[in-house]
């Protein structure tokens, strides 16, 4: 029985049997395919697949350029940056170690709030900022201590410096994080897009941001599932950014901000021969370092609503009346136009007519009889309203112009002035109203909408003290070749006039700034007062007496200027100072002058000391 | 000179098993699973803590286990299978009452010491007992229906109770493997046909029975790269690191994706993705190759053995086995769902291996008793 079963089923089991195994075969077989599709044929793009999987590039930040002054002395620079940060999943409790870091250095209740906030946020191995800007005192005793102090990780960053902090302020500017209108009209760096990058915000950062930015190196990490750095793999270093030198001295840049305080103003030193500006103050300021630390909100409104403006760089974008330091160009337009040479003369009785308007001299009484000479010297008006009507606006508007006023002189720097240089087709397109004479006559003393910045003034005293070239200012040293100035096309002879006029006027025995001279032989200046109205004096309050600056509130008073080159026989430097409602320019601005053109000679390369100890032995005594 | 064992005393009846044991297929899985300790101590950076080491006990006390059932008579196998399949059904049914709870799914029993998962079980244990129940079947009874409802429900039990666990891969495994017992004791196959359609019919029905995470697994089975970081990011991964492995394989440790944690349960379930991502096709190929030589001798342990209990004890547990194997790696490749099923001998854990060293000595044992004579009915 047994054998006729089997004999029955044994075929039926070993065929069945057989079709399982071809089955399974088949499976295997399949299986087999499948894998030689996924690691032969699409082995390649699954292996791109899995670099892109593990493989994280990373962005290096170059170093910023740094900005430096004309001998080098860094006025920007990159400061190392103490930072304690904290690494979560290396501490058993974020807020314990927090506590013992608080008795090391302080940890305001602001920022442990930030840090634990971070941490719930973020992955347990990402550092988390905790303080920075650290001294190397604090730094250090938090590294002794780092043994009690689980998850610190001490960090050391880099951050930008301003060494001249104030003092050069409004020139160089600061950097300040990438704001979101950068990163949409950007450049498509994608530095912009690196956490905590910082670019120019304001002046020198700003406009030089390709320069002292750099080019991005790069780091390819291997990165596991989570995230976590497993090792370098290959690391690109970018291009650190590109130093660019600056004109500026940063001592004279100190001594001019000094001799300006504790007024309100601006001045600007210039080198006559290639226009390198030396110097531009102007004050008050504000310390570009705050801003890199972060400012408050507060210190921000501060700033922004003193009526001193500190935030405004006073030398390209403080726009004044030039008054009477405007009364050369005057002059000059004057001679070249023949209408009025050196020797025309006015008598000045204190007043001059025109139809039923009458203007002043600043002199109630009258000067007498003036010659350009004494007129400069004196600063007699009458002269000069008699001289502009003569000559007519639009040739001393064209003079303005040749001098430097009306037009920006430093594009490198943002945020600069044209001022105004006014003449009938403006006014007419700007307020539809036709020029009158009378406002000739106000232009011819610098006043009216006659707008110049320091910046304007200084370069229209470096153009005539060279008398050949119509130099222009200069900040930033460049590389390229430097291209001759074109030729500023005044006659020797009124030239001549003007200067000795200038002299005259601080060295001259009835100078209005005779008691501001430089003294030293062989560094003599020659100059120009101004004073400049803020405010019309009305009839009523002439015929009572006008009233003196120091009855005025400050805002009301006049502007003090002072132009000047140095020295007076083989010129090399010149200056402009405005003092912002100082009264007159020959009592608040030229001493202010005076000091910074003194401290200019006595920096001056050319002048070594050898010169000085025989000119006045008894200094070095 | 041959005697027959009747007249050997019991030792050397002991030490003439031992010598006929089938040593081939000792030394295949013992390759096998070395294989795995290999990938272990690659999983862990190269360290036989804390897996290979663990692995390797295990398998040593599974292969003692194995060797022991492989020993003892097959009679005995056979005299039990009931009693076995209803001691695992049984557990089975524990499960529903005091089962330990994991991952959504309660399939587990604690045994004190062990945690034991008797869907493990019962998979060795309903292949026993339809061998056993088809042995006693000729090919007449096999081809009546009244007699193909006992093994219907013996079949029908397990898978649905592993169902409700839910453990919707288990059950697919315990239906199939029972079937494939019927196919080989020779029940008509337009009756699988009409199974089959039954089976079809019911999908509908069968989907809506299906749990939220078992519908997601299907879908993401169908389309992996339309949910890349939830639910089809295991398939994604396990793609690009098989693939990225290539012809060769990145090297023994230098497998990147599975060292840097991009690829999910690479110790258990996707430990094959590993291997391929290491020694690349060549290594794959030749896994499946020892897998194919193993089946081969259980196979031909089938054909030889002069009883169809034993045949179907043989070729059903090779089944199973190749179940596992096509599951896991059509799982790990992407043409299969991902349903959690380990790669036999390789992958880590405990219970499979158990229940796969277990299903060897059984084979084992069948090949060591080929030629004893057992009895239609139960003498």
């Amino acid at each position: 029985m047994r054998g006729r079963v089997e004999k029955a089923r044994y075929p039926v089991f070993t065929r069945r049997a057989l079709m399982l195994g071809g089955m399974k075969a088949a499976l295997f077989a399949a299986l087999g395919a499948r894998m030689y599709y996924l690691q032969v044929i699409e082995g390649d793009q699954y292996k791109m697949l899995a670099d892109e999987n593990r493989i994280n590039l990373a962005l290096l930040a170059p170093p910023r350029g740094r900005i430096l002054d004309r001998r080098g002395v860094p006025v920007a620079t990159n400061r190392q940056n103490f930072r304690v940060l904290i690494v979560p999943e290396q501490t058993k409790s974020v807020g314990e170690t927090l506590d013992r870091l608080n008795q090391i250095v302080p940890v305001s209740d602001q920022t442990r709030a930030r840090v634990l906030r971070d941490v719930s946020r973020k992955r347990r191995f990402v550092p988390i900022s905790v303080v920075d800007n650290l001294t190397w005192e604090e730094f250090a005793r938090i590294n002794v201590r780092s043994p009690d102090l689980p998850g610190i990780q001490l960090d050391v960053g880099q951050t930008r410096d301003y060494p001249l902090g104030v003092y050069l302020g409004h020139t160089v500017g600061y950097v300040g994080p990438v704001s979101e209108k950068d990163l949409k009209e950007g450049d498509g760096d994608p530095l912009l897009e690196l956490p905590g990058f910082r670019t120019g915000r304001r002046g020198l950062e700003r406009s030089f941001e390709g320069t002292l930015r750099g080019a991005a190196g790069n780091q390819r990490v291997e990165v596991n599932a989570f995230g976590r750095v497993i090792r370098e793999l290959s690391r690109t270093e970018g291009r650190p950014g590109s130093d660019i030198q600056l004109t500026i001295d940063a001592r004279l840049q100190r001594i001019a901000t000094q001799a300006l305080r504790p007024e309100s103003g601006a001045a600007v030193v210039m080198d006559i021969h290639n226009g390198d500006v030396l110097a531009m103050a102007s004050t008050p300021g504000f310390d570009p370092n705050a801003f890199n630390v972060g400012i408050g909100n507060t210190e921000w409104q501060t700033l922004l609503r003193n009526s001193r403006k500190p935030l405004t760089d006073k030398t390209i974008a403080g726009r004044y009346p030039p008054g009477s330091t405007f009364k050369m160009a005057v002059a000059l337009a004057a001679m070249e136009a023949n209408v009025a040479g050196a020797a025309h003369r006015v008598f000045c009785n204190g007043k001059h007519v025109l139809g039923n308007h009458t203007f002043h001299c600043w002199k109630r009484w009258g000067h007498g009889w003036m010659d350009l000479n004494d007129a400069l010297a004196q600063s007699c008006d009458v002269y000069f309203y008699d001289i502009a009507r003569r000559v007519g606006v639009e040739k001393i508007a064209v003079m303005a112009e040749r001098l430097g006023l009306g037009q920006t002189l430093l594009p490198e720097l943002p945020g600069e002035s044209a001022g105004l240089v006014p003449n009938p087709a403006w006014k007419e397109g700007a307020i539809g109203e036709a020029w009158q004479g009378g406002e000739t006559l106000i232009m011819g003393i610098g006043q009216g909408y006659l707008l110049a910045t320091p910046l304007q003034l200084a370069t229209m005293a470096a153009r005539l003290a060279n008398g050949e070239r119509a130099i222009s200012p200069r900040l930033v040293f460049r590389d390229e070749p430097d291209v001759e100035a074109p030729p500023l096309g005044l006659s020797k002879d009124a030239l001549r006039h003007v200067r000795q006029g200038m002299n005259d006027v601080v060295n001259g025995k009835h100078g209005t700034a005779r008691a501001h001279r430089i003294t030293q032989e062989g560094w003599e200046m020659a100059g120009k007062t101004g004073t400049s109205q803020v405010r019309r004096i009305s009839r009523a309050e002439r015929e009572s007496g006008v009233l003196k600056n120091e009855d005025l509130e400050w805002r009301s008073r006049d502007h003090a200027l002072f132009v000047a080159y140095a020295p007076v026989d083989k010129p090399r430097y010149a200056l402009s100072v405005v003092v912002e409602h100082g009264g007159s320019g020959s009592a608040a601005a030229a001493p202010v002058a005076r000091t910074i053109m003194e401290a200019t000679l006595e920096l001056d390369p050319a002048s070594n000391r050898k010169q000085r100890v025989a000119a006045n032995p008894e200094r070095e005594g | 000179m041959t005697m027959g064992y009747r007249d050997d005393g019991p030792d050397l009846r002991f030490g003439r098993k031992l010598l006929s044991l089938n040593w081939g297929l000792v030394l295949l899985i013992a390759m096998t699973a070395s294989v795995g300790f290999a990938m272990l101590y690659s999983a862990a950076g190269g360290d036989v803590q804390p897996w290979a080491i663990r692995q390797i006990i295990r398998f040593g006390g599974g292969a003692f286990l194995m060797l022991v059932i492989a020993l003892i008579d097959i009679r005995f196998w056979m005299r039990w299978a009931y009693l076995i399949y209803a001691v695992a059904l049984v557990l089975l049914l524990a499960v529903e009452f005091v089962g330990t709870t994991g991952m959504g799914a309660t399939r587990w029993v604690s045994l004190g010491f062990f945690n034991l998962q008797p869907s493990e079980v019962m998979k060795i244990a309903l292949v026993l007992a339809l061998a056993r129940y088809f042995h006693g079947l000729s090919l007449e009874d096999t081809g009546r229906i009244t007699y193909l409802l006992p093994p219907l429900a013996l079949i029908g039990m397990p898978t649905l109770l592993v169902l409700k666990q839910p453990d919707l891969g288990t059950a697919l495994l315990l239906a199939a493997g029972g079937s494939i017992v019927l196919f080989l004791a020779g029940v008509r196959l337009w009756k699988f046909a009409l199974a089959l359609g039954a089976a079809l019919a019911a999908m509908p029905i069968a989907w809506s029975q299906l749990h939220e995470y078992q519908k997601g697994r299907i879908m993401t089975f169908l389309n992996p790269e339309s949910d890349p970081l939830g639910a089809g990011y295991h398939i994604m991964q396990s793609k690009i690191a098989l693939g990225s492995g290539g012809i060769s394989g990145k090297g023994f440790l230098e497998g990147t994706q599975s060292h840097l944690n991009f690829l999910p349960e690479m110790r258990t379930d996707f430990i094959f993705t590993m291997l391929a991502e290491e020694f690349g096709m060549v290594g794959g190929l030749a896994l499946m190759g020892l897998y194919i030589l193993i089946l081969i001798y259980a196979y031909a342990i089938g054909f030889r053995s002069r009883h169809q209990f034993g045949r179907l004890v043989a070729v059903g547990i090779a089944t199973t086995f190749f179940l596992y194997i096509f599951i896991n790696i059509g799982m790990v490749t992407g043409i299969l769902p991902v349903v959690g099923v380990p790669l036999p001998l390789i992958s880590y854990g405990g219970t499979a291996m158990l229940t796969l060293l277990i299903g060897f000595g059984l084979i084992l044992s069948v090949s060591i008793h080929r030629d004893v004579e057992i009895p239609r009915s139960r003498g």
